[in-house]
This record gives C-alpha cells, sequence and structure tokens, in this order.
C-alpha cells in the first residue's frame, strides 16, 4: 500500500498536465489566450490550443480527443454565459464531466457564481498575474484529477 | 472629428447619426456588430447572444436604407470599420446612394477593408487570405473607374499593436502590408499612381513618447522611399502616408481610472508631434466598458485643448532636428527594414501569414511584455506600482435582447417578401464570378445586394467557392 501510494506520486512529479487552452465563439481577441498557452508550457504543461472560432461542440470534442486535464477557456466578447456552460454541458453528456473547465475573460460578479455550478472555477479578469492562474490550474488537477493533497 | 458610433437596430443607429448630424458632424462613423463583421446574418447559430451589442447589426440592404434613411450621401462622408465584408457593404453604401439618386463619383468615405492585418491581428476573416486579397484587388479596380473619392481601404497598425506588437514590428508589418496592396493592384494592370494617392493609414499611439514621434517619422520615410524607388511612383502624393492615429486601449487601466486621461493626453501629443491627419482619443473608462458620455466628452476635448490653446498643431515635424529624435528615427527605420527584409526573404506577407511567422512574433513579443510587467520592469502606475486598494469596476452593459428578436423577424420578413428567383439567380451568377479570377466580383455583389440577398447569403457562397481559414499553429 505504502509503495503503491509512493508510485502514484512519483507518476503525479514526472506527469504533465495535459491542457487544451480554447477560444469558443466569435471572438478574434486571442492575445490574452496566446500568452497563458506560452506560460502554460514554461510552467511544464503540455499545451494545445483549440485556434480561433471553434464552436462549443468542437472545443469538447477537441478536449476528448487530445484527452485533456482541463480545458481553459478565453472569452472577451461577453458571450462567456452561452459558450462556457455549453461546453460543460456537452461534455457531461459525453461522459467527460471529469475533464476540469476554468475561464476567463471580462466576466462580472454575478456570472461567476453561476458559471462556478457548472463547474467552470478561476474566471480570471484582465490584469490577473498568470502565476495565480497556473497555481489555481495545478491545485485544481492535483486534487481532482490525481487525487493528491 | 468623427465620433464613432453604432448600436443594437438600424432604427438606433439612425436616430444617433440624425442627431450627431443636427450637432454639425458631416463625418459619420459606423461600428458593426460581430455577425456583421464576421459576415454572418442575424439569425445564425454563431450570432447567439452577438446581435447589436457592440455596433449596430446590417443583415441586407434593407437595414442600410434604415440607418441612411433621411440622410442624404451626397452631404456626408461615411467611414465603416469592417473587414471581411468590406465590399460587400460597399455595395450597399452603393445601393443606397443610387436610390437616393446621388452618383456613385460623389460618394465620399472610408471602408477599413485591410485584411491582411485580421490574419495577422485582429482575427476577423471568413475566407483564406488569397480569396479576400482578389475581391479587394476587383474593389480596388472598380473604386478606380467609379468612385474616385471613396477611400476603400485604410491600411491598419493599431491592431497589430494592440494584440501585441512593438513599435517596430507594428510599423514594419503595416508597411509591409501597404506593399503587398500596392503589388496587388500593379498586378490588376492599374498604374500605382492610379490608386496609390488614396490608400492611408491608420497607427497605434502609445506611452513611449518619443519612440512613438520616431515611429511615425520612419513610418513617412519608409513608405516616400519605398513607393519611389521600387514602385516608381511619380505622382507626390502617391510617396505621402497620410494616417489617423488612435490613441492605445491596451495603455489604460481599470485601476484609478482617472489616471487614463492622462495617459491619453500624452499620447495625442506624441501622434500630433508626429503628424497625424486625424485623431481618435480614448475615454478613461474604456478599460472596462464602452465609455459614457461625459468621458467621451473629456476625450474630445482633450483634443480640443491641443489644438487650440498650445499651439503644437500649428508647426510641421516640430522635433524634426532633435540628435536624439533623429537618431532615434534612424534607428526604428532601419529595424523595420530588417523585418521588412525578413518578410521579403519568407515570400512576403502573404506566405509569412501562412506560416504564422507575423502572428508568432506578436505573440512572442505580447508574453515578454507580460513578464515585464508582472517583473516591475515595465511600470504601469496603478496597475503595478502606486496602487491603492479598490474593487475591479462591475460591468453594467446589457445587451438588449429584444435586438436580436427584432433584427430576426426582420429578416424574415425580408425573405418573405422580397422576389427570391431574382435572388437564387443573383447568387448563381456571384458564384460563378467568384471561380473565375478574371472576373471582377464587384458587379454580381452589387447586382445581389440590389435584389436583398443577405449578407450571410452572400457570404456563404463565398464560403461555399474558398472555404474556410484555419490558422497555422501560434504555439
Amino acid at each position: 500500500m505504502v509503495g503503491m501510494l509512493s508510485s502514484v506520486q512519483t507518476e503525479a512529479t514526472k506527469r504533465k498536465i495535459r491542457i487544451l487552452v480554447a477560444k469558443p465563439g466569435l471572438d478574434g481577441h486571442d492575445r490574452g489566450a496566446l500568452i497563458l498557452a506560452r506560460a502554460f508550457r514554461d510552467a511544464g504543461m503540455e499545451v494545445i490550443y483549440t485556434g480561433l472560432l471553434p464552436t462549443p461542440e468542437d472545443v469538447a470534442q477537441m478536449a476528448i480527443d487530445e484527452d485533456v486535464d482541463v480545458v481553459a477557456m478565453s472569452l472577451l466578447n461577453g458571450a462567456h454565459m452561452t459558450a462556457f456552460p455549453r461546453v460543460a454541458q456537452i461534455l457531461k453528456k459525453k461522459g467527460a464531466g471529469d475533464i476540469l473547465l476554468v475561464g476567463g475573460g471580462i466576466i462580472p460578479e454575478e456570472d461567476k457564481r453561476m458559471l462556478e455550478k457548472e463547474g467552470i472555477t478561476g474566471n480570471f479578469g484582465p490584469g490577473t498575474q498568470l502565476k495565480t492562474i497556473i497555481d489555481h490550474i495545478v491545485k485544481r488537477v492535483r486534487k481532482e484529477r490525481w487525487k493528491l493533497k | 472629428m468623427r465620433m464613432f458610433s453604432g448600436f443594437g437596430t438600424p432604427e438606433d443607429t439612425n436616430k444617433r447619426l440624425k442627431y450627431l448630424l443636427d450637432q454639425g458632424e458631416t463625418g459619420l462613423s459606423i461600428a458593426f456588430d460581430m455577425p456583421t463583421l464576421y459576415g454572418y446574418d442575424c439569425d445564425h447559430p454563431r450570432a447567439q447572444g452577438e446581435v447589436g451589442r457592440c455596433g449596430v447589426n446590417v443583415s441586407s440592404l434593407k437595414d442600410m436604407e434604415t440607418i441612411f434613411d433621411g440622410i442624404p450621401l451626397d452631404k456626408v462622408s461615411t467611414s465603416m470599420t469592417i473587414n471581411a465584408p468590406a465590399a460587400v457593404l460597399t455595395c450597399m453604401y452603393m445601393a443606397v446612394g443610387d436610390k437616393q439618386s446621388v452618383k456613385m463619383r460623389n460618394l465620399r468615405g472610408t471602408v477599413q477593408t485591410d485584411i491582411l492585418k485580421e490574419y495577422i491581428a485582429q482575427k476577423e476573416w471568413a475566407y483564406p487570405p488569397e480569396a479576400h486579397l482578389r475581391i479587394i484587388r476587383d474593389l480596388m479596380v472598380y473604386s478606380a473607374k467609379h468612385m474616385p473619392n471613396w477611400n476603400y481601404i485604410s491600411i491598419s497598425g493599431y491592431h497589430i499593436r494592440e494584440a501585441g506588437a512593438n513599435a517596430v514590428q507594428e510599423l514594419a508589418f503595416t508597411l509591409a502590408d501597404g506593399f503587398a496592396y500596392v503589388e496587388l493592384g500593379i498586378g490588376a494592370g492599374l498604374k500605382v499612381d492610379q490608386f496609390a494617392p488614396r490608400l492611408s493609414f491608420f497607427f497605434n499611439c502609445t506611452m513611449d513618447f518619443f519612440e512613438e514621434i520616431a515611429k511615425f517619422r520612419a513610418a513617412r520615410r519608409i513608405w516616400a522611399t519605398v513607393m519611389k524607388e521600387k514602385y516608381h511612383a511619380r505622382d507626390p502624393r502617391s510617396l505621402w502616408l497620410r494616417f489617423h492615429a488612435q490613441t492605445s486601449g491596451a495603455s489604460l487601466t481599470w485601476q484609478q481610472p482617472m489616471n487614463n486621461i492622462v495617459r491619453t493626453t500624452i499620447e495625442a501629443l506624441a501622434a500630433v508631434l508626429g503628424g497625424t491627419q486625424s485623431l481618435h482619443t480614448n475615454s478613461f473608462d474604456e478599460a472596462w466598458a464602452l465609455p459614457t458620455e461625459k468621458a467621451v466628452m473629456v476625450a474630445l476635448r482633450t483634443q480640443q485643448i491641443i489644438a487650440e490653446e498650445t499651439g503644437v498643431a500649428d508647426v510641421t515635424d516640430p522635433l524634426g532636428g532633435s540628435y536624439f529624435l533623429e537618431r532615434l528615427t534612424d534607428e526604428i527605420e532601419e529595424r523595420a527594414y530588417r523585418y521588412i527584409d525578413k518578410i521579403d526573404s519568407l515570400g512576403g506577407v502573404l506566405e509569412a501569414i501562412r506560416a504564422g511567422y507575423l502572428q508568432r512574433e506578436i505573440a512572442e513579443n505580447a508574453y515578454r511584455d507580460q513578464q515585464k510587467l508582472e517583473k516591475g520592469e515595465h511600470v504601469m502606475v496603478g496597475a503595478n506600482k502606486h496602487i491603492i486598494d479598490e474593487e475591479p469596476p462591475i460591468e453594467t452593459l446589457k445587451v438588449n435582447p429584444q435586438v436580436q428578436a427584432r433584427q430576426t423577424e426582420r429578416l424574415q420578413r425580408l425573405k418573405r417578401e422580397r422576389n427570391n428567383l431574382k435572388v437564387q439567380a443573383t447568387l448563381k451568377t456571384l458564384k460563378s464570378a467568384f471561380k473565375n479570377p478574371r472576373v471582377n466580383s464587384i458587379y454580381p455583389l452589387l447586382s445581389a445586394v440590389r435584389a436583398y440577398s443577405t449578407l450571410g447569403e452572400i457570404m456563404d457562397v463565398g464560403r461555399e467557392v474558398f472555404g474556410e481559414w484555419r490558422e497555422p499553429n501560434l504555439l
């Protein structure tokens, strides 16, 4: 039992977080998404980027196909309340509800509460430090995906 | 002085334009919503939640007729900030003019049309680049023939800078785009002096005061030199680099927002000292929302104070001859040429876009800037230095959900009432024109618009013929 736990831990320290950076919807503002993709990569994650203009269906399918731990969604056009929950719903329907979802954009407080109910956390606004976002993701993946403390 | 406006339904925008005209404005400037900018009708699934949000929705000629109802097009000049569907909107404008019996040669205005910077920075496209360029070529030829007062393109560095480029990248990539359009015109059989005087530019002006002034000076030098030596332009107007400048949105902070008035003032001053022909000043509250009227007023007054109280606009190139500025101009010029040469060595702008080179250069610079900001090497007062305890503002802008319903209902009525056989016929002609690059597509576009084919129907013909664009990998 002790041996098994330590082997899980060794695997976890070696294991890299696989993350999909996603920009669902009619929104070409990719400056933040591309900065984050680079920051995630430099933090040791395996990064996949959806490119622009995928539908929520495309994003969910890519997350499943790429077998990621987490999807980081960025939207600055104000359509986060339709696009983000839609990705969550499709993932659940396809039996991939265990893929973690985090969000970012210009998101009012009241929207944040509703998004969190759908399992979309973070919901970081402009000016958030990269470290804050990375820490949030690492913490969630370790706890919810890898079941580590 | 032009105020950028456009929101909600075409009726809302018509009312706002008439108000501005009553206030003495003669230059109108229209902002469109995202579905229009991408070329989708208001009832398209991708338009969900977007209709009328950040500009007016135009799904057909009917909407343009409503926007300009009671506004004589021979008395105003109109600027339309739109790119991928620029040719369609231009045709709509021509059709409205025609209904008012205004001659095409008397239509005055500007459409942005600059698709190259869309692939590089703003990322609002419909088709692959070569398809859009072909339509722009058609628009250039058509305008040169029929619309002498129409500025069919505004070559834009603004968005390149806001996407994270530095001053040299903004300058080099924008000028490289400009040269690509010159080659497009020459390739279409036009003489360079026939169309080059109508080309104009749109630059960013941000906080590094002297660097920005030097950037504008270097821009004029490079443009004039290359136009003369490489493209053999003779008309002095072909050598002029005329430009509009806008202060930088990315330089503003949501923290301590009144500080943004100071930033905008400094940026505006740099643009004027750098020789801008026209200027837009941002409002102090734009870091979190569309501006209030009070904030817009301060932005406008900023320009008026510079223009009417300081005297700085009375002199041409007042900093010319300053040792520091001349050296900085030389240095920026040289670095920009190096980038332009690099782009040439990759096979030109189009190839550089296809390879993802320009986009990655910008993304890398944006990432470096972000790291500098977080380490405090780059200071933004109120954001990473001299911070006070304050809560982020709560955004209050809400879309009126009725706009989409009203626009959709109008669109459905149009589709019932128009001559659908005629629509189908014009779309078919357009399709064969798109397939044959020797045909000028503006003529069939205009027929399709006049038959009340919708924006989405017209753009879909292109999507069918040209396919869609997938960006290269930018990581």
